[in-house]
């Protein structure tokens, strides 16, 4: 156990920082769920990428500067304690990114991991259809091989921000006479494609969030296939579990909500110690964020050392999504009866950013697969309970 | 930056393990529940014929010089089976204590000598705690008299027994006058070492309250794979699964919490009395969780004297309010989270 950093952490640390420090926007950038935030979001990923921190652990070739996780840990800390725009174009950047890290054929990789990192092209997720959610092995969406394009007919659903994006990446049955988790091909599809129709979802916030996506003979060619055909699920799988807990919520962004609610706490003490529970749940936020981030850098070393991380990063999912909550109902009881004021309303408290948080965190333990299944995974891999 | 165990360090609590497994089985635990002292020299003999009275004795006195992040795993496996011996108050919490004197004070290297081969039994009795530990069978006592340590040997000291739920705990009220030959510390080095003690034990309960949070797992797991009702094993069941699922999950979180303590306390950290109350308040949920899912999975058999869980429950509800209980250690989180000076925020868990 060596908890110093070493020098050339640090310095990475204080390059971060200082870059940040001149480059984040001033004024917040328009809420991403909009045509216009998205547009001023993928400027501001342009900056990032030009300074090479958009993707800190891709190899240089492919947009990044082939950081390890440590550092990755330390450039997510600095982010969020500097209060940078969200990040738009995860599902891309996090989900699909390491897919094709390990699955993809070299020319897709040149094809798509550097317009990723710059975010030229942002993408939208298709695993969930109209009647398979939780149950993803009941894709129903078709893409028929003819030749040298798949022809792809069906529904999906809940595309986060999909209206706005450039690229969908999915699963499709290419197998017409498979089921379940068989004959499943991964596949990447132009959303601008002849066919495509994306019909907005307006999610808890009132925004056009999310989508649903219609494929009415879509055309998209063979080389566009990440991975084996009939494969493709082997291929969604192997990066869910690690990434799933992770890559997309790191520990930074928990502790700077936890700095951000102690000082709201503050700023409100007298009229929050009316509720001792208050009082005793910023606390317990702050021991949740810290854990959370204890667990990474544990994690992460034994990572470094070549142990394999199992089942039991689905608890991270569980752990996060469940802190995300707790934060952000906290915040809302906190702010009392002016906790519902929308940003428009003049007396909002900091733009109304807690209950913009606190809506967003009803989704946490839904989205990246339900706590539920996660519960189900926990018990049955990590704990060997017989399936159900 | 490397927050993991080397291969040395989980090696050791491998052996300890398969020592423990062997020779602190349930049967055993129940046997010396039944006695009259509640310890079994035999067991404390193998103990001692392991090395593992030994562990925090300098190594110039034949110990093997071990700090507070080895104790962290080796807490967990004396938690994790309940050993019915008080062995970390003698070989971690008072050899610290004792280590820690100037080497002048009479008797202190040969009291560490007599730790480390495992010829004494020392009862720790911080004031934080309201009874002395294994007073009963103790052959010394380190007790407070304001600022002031007192080494006093038993026959000076009348134990008044008060049965804990836990049959191997053995609580006493320890009535006794202080005086000038048993008083090794006062004063300023006196206070600084009670609260270094204070942290050891804090520690000492959480790593055990996570061992035994482990157990009750474990216990549950295989209970509930066995178990059939409606023709299928319970544990396929999601309600079943989803119980034993969220005790895996506090018991994952908790782990990390208690490392980053015991590294803070080897160090002598200035954060140390937070990382260790969040370690005590992280482990002790951890356990009483398992403690309450684990009876439900158990069904009308976790009721009962003869299934083992029994055991190790009561364990894990005694210890939770042991060296100080949940409102002691909220306070001292809530002192600093809450407080003027706290560095909070991203990039703090490791540095100030």
């Amino acid at each position: 156990m060596e908890l110093a950093f070493t020098p050339r952490q640090r310095a990475f640390r204080a390059e971060v920082r200082a870059w940040l420090a001149d480059n984040v926007p001033r004024t917040p950038l328009a809420s991403y769920d909009t045509r216009e935030g998205f547009e001023q979001h993928r400027e501001w990923e342009r900056r990032l990428f030009d300074a090479r921190l958009s993707m800190v652990m891709w190899p240089e070739a492919l947009g990044g500067r082939g950081c390890d996780l440590i550092e990755w840990l330390i450039f997510e800390e600095e982010y969020y304690a500097s209060g940078a725009p969200l990040r738009v174009n995860q599902n891309g950047q996090l989900l699909l990114g390491p897919t094709l890290m390990e699955f993809g054929t070299e020319a897709q990789k040149q094809r798509f991991l550097p317009r990723m990192a710059s975010s030229e092209d942002m993408w939208a997720q298709g695993w969930s259809e109209p009647n398979a959610g939780s149950d993803m092995a009941a894709i129903t969406s078709k893409a028929i091989r003819e030749g040298d394009h798949y022809v792809l007919n069906g529904q999906k659903t809940w595309s986060t921000r999909a209206i706005y994006a450039d690229w969908l990446f999915g699963l499709f049955r290419s197998d017409p006479a498979s089921s379940r988790h068989h004959g499943l091909s991964f596949l990447t599809v132009p959303l601008d494609s002849p066919g495509v129709t994306i019909r907005p979802i307006r999610a808890l916030n009132g925004k056009e969030a999310f989508a649903e996506i219609f494929f009415d003979d879509v055309r998209v060619p063979v080389e566009n296939r990440i991975g084996d055909e009939g494969k493709g699920w082997h291929v969604a799988m192997a990066t869910a579990g690690f990434e799933r807990g992770l890559l997309l919520r790191s520990p930074g962004r928990f502790q700077h909500t936890t700095r951000r609610l102690v000082a709201l706490y503050q700023a409100h003490r007298e009229v929050a110690d009316r509720d001792p529970a208050i009082r005793d749940a910023v606390c317990e936020s702050w021991m949740g964020a810290e854990a959370y981030a204890l667990s990474a850098y544990h994690t992460v070393g034994r990572l470094a050392k070549g142990a394999r991380i199992g089942d039991e990063a689905s608890t991270n999912k569980i752990v996060w999504s469940e802190l995300d909550l707790k934060m952000h109902e906290t915040a809302m009881r906190i702010l009392g009866a002016r906790g519902e004021l929308v940003a428009e309303a003049p007396e909002a408290e900091d733009g109304a950013s807690w209950l913009e948080g606190f809506l967003f965190a009803q989704a946490g333990p839904i989205y990246a697969g339900t706590n539920e299944i996660q519960r189900n995974i926990i018990a049955e891999r990590m704990l060997g309970l017989p399936k159900s | 930056m490397d927050f993991t165990f080397t291969d040395d360090q989980l090696a050791f609590r491998e052996a300890v393990s398969r020592f423990l497994m062997t020779e602190a089985a349930p049967e055993m635990l129940r046997e010396i529940w039944d006695t009259d002292v509640g310890r079994s020299p035999d067991l404390r003999h193998k103990i001692a014929e392991q090395g593992l009275t030994a562990l925090s004795v300098p190594e110039s006195l034949g110990g093997l010089g071990m700090d507070d992040v080895a104790w962290s795993l080796m807490t967990q496996e004396l938690g994790y089976y309940a050993i019915p011996d008080s062995l970390a108050d003698t070989a971690y919490v008072a050899a610290g204590l004792i280590a820690a004197l100037p080497e002048t004070v009479a008797k202190r290297e040969e009291r560490l000598c007599a730790i480390a081969d495992g010829s004494i039994r020392i009862a720790v009795g911080h004031p934080v705690n309201p009874f002395v530990a294994d007073a009963q069978p103790a052959d010394l006592l380190l007790l407070a008299h304001g600022d002031e340590v007192h080494a006093v040997p038993r026959a000076l000291v009348d134990v008044i027994a008060n049965p804990s739920v836990d049959h191997s705990r053995r609580l006493g009220r320890v009535v006794w006058e202080p005086n000038s030959a048993t008083r090794v510390a006062a004063g300023e080095a006196g206070r600084a070492l009670w609260a270094a003690t204070l942290e050891r034990g804090v520690l000492s309960a959480a790593g055990q309250l996570l061992g035994l949070a482990q157990r009750m797992l474990d216990l549950s797991v295989d209970y509930t794979a066995q178990r059939k009702q409606f023709g299928k094993p319970i544990g396929s069941f999601q309600a079943v699964k989803h119980h034993l699922a969220d005790v895996a999950t506090r018991i994952e979180f908790a782990k990390p919490v208690l490392y980053r303590a015991a590294h803070a306390l080897a160090h002598g950290e200035a954060g140390v009395a937070v990382r260790v109350s969040h370690a005590k308040l992280a482990c002790g949920e951890a356990a009483w969780l398992a403690a309450r899912h684990g009876i439900q999975v158990h069904g009308a058999m976790g009721y009962t004297w003869e299934v083992d869980l029994q055991m190790f429950m009561k364990r894990a509800w005694a210890l939770d309010a042991s060296w100080g209980d949940r409102g002691f250690h909220k306070t001292r989180v809530a002192g600093f989270v809450l407080g003027d000076a706290a560095a909070l925020g991203p990039g703090r868990t490791f540095e100030e």
